[in-house]
């Protein structure tokens, strides 16, 4: 299979290199171009440099650290309730997720399990953060490529979205909701009939980018064939997500491992696509906020009643012992390797952060592909600045 | 139960020398205490097998697999992890700092209970370790998955104190290049043979090596740890107790981040 994939990449390379020969024969000197930190294709500030052959670049290297916190120093000097508080700023737009796994740990160390409930409102609330975080994903990448409309699509539907998390957590974007045992407080009255309707609204907002860019002729000649990443090869450079499995890896830690979460109380499907590239990344996110909302509505049909909250010491003091606990979060496979040494706070914590793998691939996929493809390639591989920097 | 156990060690153990028969295997399962991870105890089988005395310490438990080679045969792990047991996901690469941050601990949180670290005596040089064991103060270790069998697996190895060095693992995952980079930076790992090791986060003029233990966080130095003196009393306690709510969660993260 690599060997296939091996020869689709240098065909592909081959066939640019065609079109530019013009440029070959020219022998231009070769050029160097600075994209970012403030390029908005990169969410952020990252900066890539890339040395260009007339349009073709011929060797990139992405430049991080830029909004580098050092999280991981910061949570060796909190307590691990206070944890929750920094690592929701890691993928802010989904920043439930980021919570989940942290506290999952905490609590595998505990031996602590939270009630039922608090597991089905943190598995709804963590899609919820996926909704948040995809739909925005669906609208820029229409702008990456010149179509505006879609973006403002995609503001206008995250809001209820968004409107639904702070109705519940109290926070747009850092929710602080998770607590290791449970929850911080219970649902708001008429909450799950509202979260109905907004499902029902981010359906129809697919089907409407559906209709602007998956059939567009110009999105599919800017995306598809751009951007081949093989399996064998987004595997060894440790892609996660929506990206592997765009790539036809089917791989998804919600299905396929036993978490205290509620997934596997849920009817879904984990989408794949063969191809491997820009349009597949974008196609099978589009699947995934479908299938979210799908989650969404049988867990909240479902919802167990009780308390939320398990029995936990007020101060908390975790045992010592060393956990890793991964989700898939909406940009990938997130997780957190914690050490503890049986202290108010963390020893050591590893945070792996699906960004920071997604764009180490960089380097090597976008030698031989033109400037405006960049741009397609980095949309496509979406990225949150906070989760590669952390 | 004990009749899927012991055809799961049979199928996996086929080619490891200590292979038992069904019969005892199914014996030995029903009587231990503790059940035998029907996916994770070929693994570390077929790992023993490989890697003979090179493997110094391992741990199964709570759903996972813990391995600790020689760090002369960290790269040959690897090797085995990607070549026999099918690892073709490379999940993360770090390290880890056993010294006791008794600098830090002193004023980080508040803890009734806080005791005064002594160093324990023993062969390992006075460092507490963690799960699987060690004999130095610094640690590499990696995470690596299999898609297809869906079990990861956690590899570590002792780095020497004055030299922390080991083998790099770049050319047999391409993504350790950025996590190998990062270690360097961030403890001061060495790894032989990677294609550039230069900074990834901080600035190229940086000195020291932030996720060691005896680098001081400034901001603690400058300002002491907001928790322990601005702490309005919790409704229905009497004034005063500040220390006690201090260390309480939510409470003093907040006012950290507005002070």
């Amino acid at each position: 299979m690599a060997v296939v994939t091996e020869f689709q990449k240098a065909a592909y390379v081959a066939g640019q290199a065609a079109d530019a020969r013009v440029n070959v024969e020219i022998e231009a000197e070769g050029m160097t171009l600075n994209i970012g930190p403030q390029h908005p294709a990169t969410h952020g500030t990252l900066r890539i440099v890339v040395r260009l052959d007339g349009e073709q670049v011929v060797w990139a290297e992405p430049v991080c650290g830029y909004m580098h916190r050092g999280y991981e120093k910061l949570t060796e000097v909190r307590t691990y309730p206070q944890v929750t508080t920094l690592v929701n700023r890691i993928d802010w737009l989904g920043s439930f997720a980021n919570e989940v796994p942290f506290i999952l740990a905490a609590e595998k160390l505990m031996d602590v399990e939270a009630p039922p409930r608090a597991q089905w409102i943190r598995t709804a609330l963590f899609e919820l953060g996926r909704l948040a975080n995809i739909t925005l994903f669906l609208g820029d990448m229409g702008v990456q490529l010149g179509a505006l409309t879609p973006v403002f699509y995609a503001f206008r539907d995250r809001e209820h979205v968004l409107n639904l998390i702070e109705a519940a957590t109290g926070g747009r974007f850092h929710p602080n909701y998770d607590r290791i045992g449970g929850l911080k407080e219970d649902l708001p009255k008429g909450w799950v009939t509202e979260v109905k309707s907004a499902m029902s609204r981010i359906r129809t907002f697919c089907d409407e980018m559906e209709d602007l860019l998956v059939g567009n002729e110009i999105f599919e000649t800017r995306t598809r064939g751009i951007g081949l990443v093989p399996a064998a090869v987004g595997l060894e450079y440790g892609l996660s997500g929506a990206n592997i499995r765009a790539s036809g890896v089917d791989w998804d830690i919600r299905r396929d491992e036993d978490s205290p979460l509620a997934w596997k109380h849920c009817d879904w499907k984990v989408w794949t696509h063969p191809d491997g590239d820009c349009f597949a990344r974008y196609w099978v996110r589009l699947q995934e906020v479908r299938e979210a909302t799908k989650i969404v509505e049988q867990l909240l049909d479902g919802l167990p009643s009780g308390p939320i909250q398990a029995k936990v010491p007020r101060i908390i003091k975790v045992p010592a012992g060393e956990a890793w606990v991964h989700t898939d979060n909406p940009l990938g496979e997130m997780g957190y390797y914690v050490v503890s040494k049986g202290g108010l706070g963390p020893f050591r914590t590893k945070i792996r952060t699906p960004s920071f793998s997604n764009i180490s691939i960089l380097p090597w996929l976008l030698r031989g592909v033109y400037v405006p493809d960049v741009i397609t390639i980095l949309a496509s591989l979406y990225f949150i600045l906070g989760d590669i920097d952390r | 139960m004990a009749a899927d156990a012991a055809a799961g060690e049979e199928a996996a153990a086929g080619g490891t020398p200590e292979a038992e028969s069904p019969a005892a295997q199914a014996t030995a399962t029903t009587e231990a205490p503790a059940p035998v991870d029907e996916r994770r105890q070929p693994w570390l089988e077929a790992l023993q097998a490989e890697l003979g005395e090179a493997l110094v310490g391992h741990e199964i438990a709570g759903g996972d697999v813990w391995v600790r080679v020689d760090s002369r045969a960290w790269r040959r792990a690897v090797v085995a992890c990607r070549d026999r047991l099918g690892c073709d996901y490379f999940c993360f690469l770090s390290g880890l700092d056993w010294k006791a941050d008794v600098d830090l601990a002193a004023e980080k949180v508040w803890d009734p209970e806080a005791q005064p670290s002594a160093p324990a005596a023993g062969a390992n040089g006075g460092y507490r370790t963690g799960v699987a064991g060690g004999d130095t103060r610094f640690q590499v270790f990696a995470r690596l998955f299999s898609t297809s069998a869906k079990v990861g697996i956690t590899l570590k190895a002792d780095l020497d104190e004055e030299d922390p060095r080991v083998e790099s693992i770049v050319s047999l995952y391409r993504g350790a290049e950025w996590h190998e980079r990062e270690a360097w930076e961030m403890l001061g790992f060495t790894f032989d043979g990677h294609p550039g090791l230069r900074h990834i986060y901080l600035p190229g003029e940086f000195e020291g090596h932030p996720l060691r233990k005896d680098f001081p966080l400034l901001s603690r130095d400058v300002k002491p740890w907001p928790g322990l003196v601005d702490v309005e009393a919790m409704p229905g306690e009497p004034e005063g107790g500040g220390d006690a709510e201090g260390a309480d969660a939510e409470g003093a993260g907040a006012e950290g981040g507005e002070g």
